[in-house]
């Protein structure tokens, strides 16, 4: 038996509602009978891979430029992943003309469809922020992993063109995470070490994404966890592991574990084994954090420790321009722009051109960019803790703060 | 002889069959200007798929490769067809948006049935292979 279309999504089909939504539900149907979906589920929200032109070049801006001609629209709010640069502040960030050109045709033809122009793997910090068990078709493998997990809202890790067309139609195919009987955790993590900051949450979801491989984790022995910590977490386990829902006892909204689940456990060995092979050396040409997206309180802790300071090397943090814009207001972007440090917006060191820019080394605190920036971007990079990389003209100078 | 399958992209075309047993990569290994397969040691390394019913057992790389089919589409240079052990997303969603009739999962072993050259027609409407 094939998937099984509603009134409406056979309308689409048929080419009722114009070429651009006939063609989309087109490739959603092709997707649910290759992925076994009985039928579509109706999204709140979409949020779009493939907008940087770094990742889909010259071919997907002209497949959307000729989506965009036909009159397409999108249903339901839409945002989009990163792009190459941050879109008003090119310039300043040294990408090339051309490239900014390309780059910003491809806003213009997501603009034009209804897309917001939210560039950004943090749609919950920029105000798309789903709720428990609502349906959603995310694309980026972080924001999807915190969705699934953190927020308890359902997606599977969509496709560019996948979320595009749900956006488009309004609906998804109905299987993987957004069945109950797929939201079960297969292994078992126990944390027996202590987790200090953002960068140890990195170093564990590599360790458990790599063992897993696309199950589900339950973690147990982590106490407390912030948004923010939770988002390093899931982003490691993606990067590493393909993962989409991990499950934390006391933390997250679901807990569900399958008898018989595999257990393994993780103790101050294993993590700074793992952290030793993340780290290629000390060598930084810039230092770059907010990978996911930084939060309006990771700015705030940041500020606190550039404050009256010079910073020796480019300090780049990547954030989303709604949270770039509250922390301007704040005070906090002058802050980190006196010590020389920079607010990225609608970009991040992975989907840039760094090695265009003359950058060969970058100091991160985020175990995703280690995993994308040598292939993406032919980078060396330091791995550690931010208040370890961010080095001060006239010295390191005390520790601010333990972060 | 008839060959039922399944749709996954509709439409209709009738061509030489190209076989390859190796997964294929639109973006980096076919030139999208000429439509050769430029991936060293490939089966299909420096021929041309354009106009070809190719027959393969799915795709792999990257996601941009179905903008790639696009852009082959456009030059002329498209494969007449498509036929795949078992699709996935990438030459799905190319062969849509590319108007490339596509159907996998043929009744009986494709590659017994199906020699390089023979000349096949693709119903990607009724979902059958005639030859």
């Amino acid at each position: 038996m094939g998937p099984e279309l509603t009134k409406k999504e056979r309308c689409m089909l048929d080419g009722e509602c114009g070429e651009g939504k006939q063609q989309a539900m087109e490739i959603l149907l092709a997707l649910a009978k290759i992925y076994g979906a009985k039928g579509m589920v109706p999204v709140t929200s979409a949020q779009i891979s493939g907008v940087s032109y770094k990742t889909i070049g010259d071919a997907g801006l002209e497949y959307l430029q000729d989506l965009a001609a036909r009159g397409t629209k999108v249903e339901i709010p839409a945002c989009l992943n990163p792009i190459g640069m941050d879109s008003e502040d090119w310039e300043g960030m040294n990408v090339p003309e051309q490239f900014a050109e390309k780059q910003l045709a491809i806003l213009k033809a997501y603009v034009s469809m209804g897309a917001k122009p939210t560039c950004t793997c943090t749609p919950y910090l920029a105000g798309v922020r789903p709720k428990a068990g609502e349906h959603i078709a995310w694309a980026e493998s972080s924001a999807v992993i915190f969705a699934n997990s953190v927020l308890g809202a359902r997606t599977n890790r969509e496709g560019g063109p996948s979320a595009l067309c749900a956006a488009i139609c309004g609906v998804t195919p109905n299987y993987g995470m957004h069945l109950e009987e797929n939201r079960v955790a297969d292994l078992i993590v126990k944390v027996d070490a202590p987790l200090q900051d953002r960068s140890d949450f990195g170093v564990l979801g590599a360790i458990a994404g790599g063992v897993a491989r696309g199950r589900a984790v339950a973690f147990r022995g982590i106490k407390k966890a912030g948004e923010d910590e939770l988002k390093y977490l899931g982003a490691a386990m993606a990067a590493f592991g393909s993962n989409s829902l991990f499950f934390m006892k006391g933390i997250t909204p679901e807990w569900r574990v399958r008898d018989g689940a595999e257990e393994m456990a993780v103790g101050g060995v294993e993590m700074g084994r793992m952290r030793k092979s993340l780290d290629s050396g000390p060598e930084q040409d810039i230092i770059t954090t907010g990978c996911p997206h930084a939060s309006l309180a990771e700015i705030k802790e940041i500020a606190g420790m550039v404050k009256g300071r010079k910073l020796k090397k480019p300090l780049w943090v990547c954030v989303s321009r709604v949270v770039k814009e509250v922390a301007a207001k704040r005070g906090l972007e002058k802050v980190i722009s006196d010590a020389g440090g920079r607010l990225v917006a609608d970009t991040c060191m992975v989907v840039s051109p760094m090695e265009e820019m003359g950058y060969r080394s970058t100091g991160v605190n985020s175990a995703k960019a280690v995993k994308y920036l040598p292939t993406m971007c032919g980078q060396k990079v330091h791995f550690s803790r931010l208040g370890e990389l961010l080095e001060f003209e006239g010295g390191k100078g005390k520790k601010v703060g333990k972060r | 002889m008839i060959l039922k399958g399944r749709v996954i992209a509709g439409g209709h075309a009738r061509g030489p069959a190209m076989v390859t047993m190796q997964p294929i990569s639109f973006l980096g290994s076919v030139d999208p200007k000429s439509g050769v397969v430029v991936e060293k040691g490939h089966e299909l390394e420096g021929k041309s798929i354009a106009n070809m019913v190719l027959v393969f057992p799915r795709g792999k790389g990257s996601t941009v490769g179905s903008y790639i089919m696009l852009q082959l589409k456009k030059n002329g240079v498209a494969p007449a067809a498509i036929i795949n052990l078992e699709a996935e997303t990438i030459i799905a969603v190319g062969a849509i948006i590319s108007k490339i009739p596509m159907l996998d999962m043929l009744e009986g072993d494709m590659y017994s049935l199906i020699k390089d050259g023979m000349v096949l027609e693709v119903d990607a409407e009724k979902g059958e292979v005639r030859f």
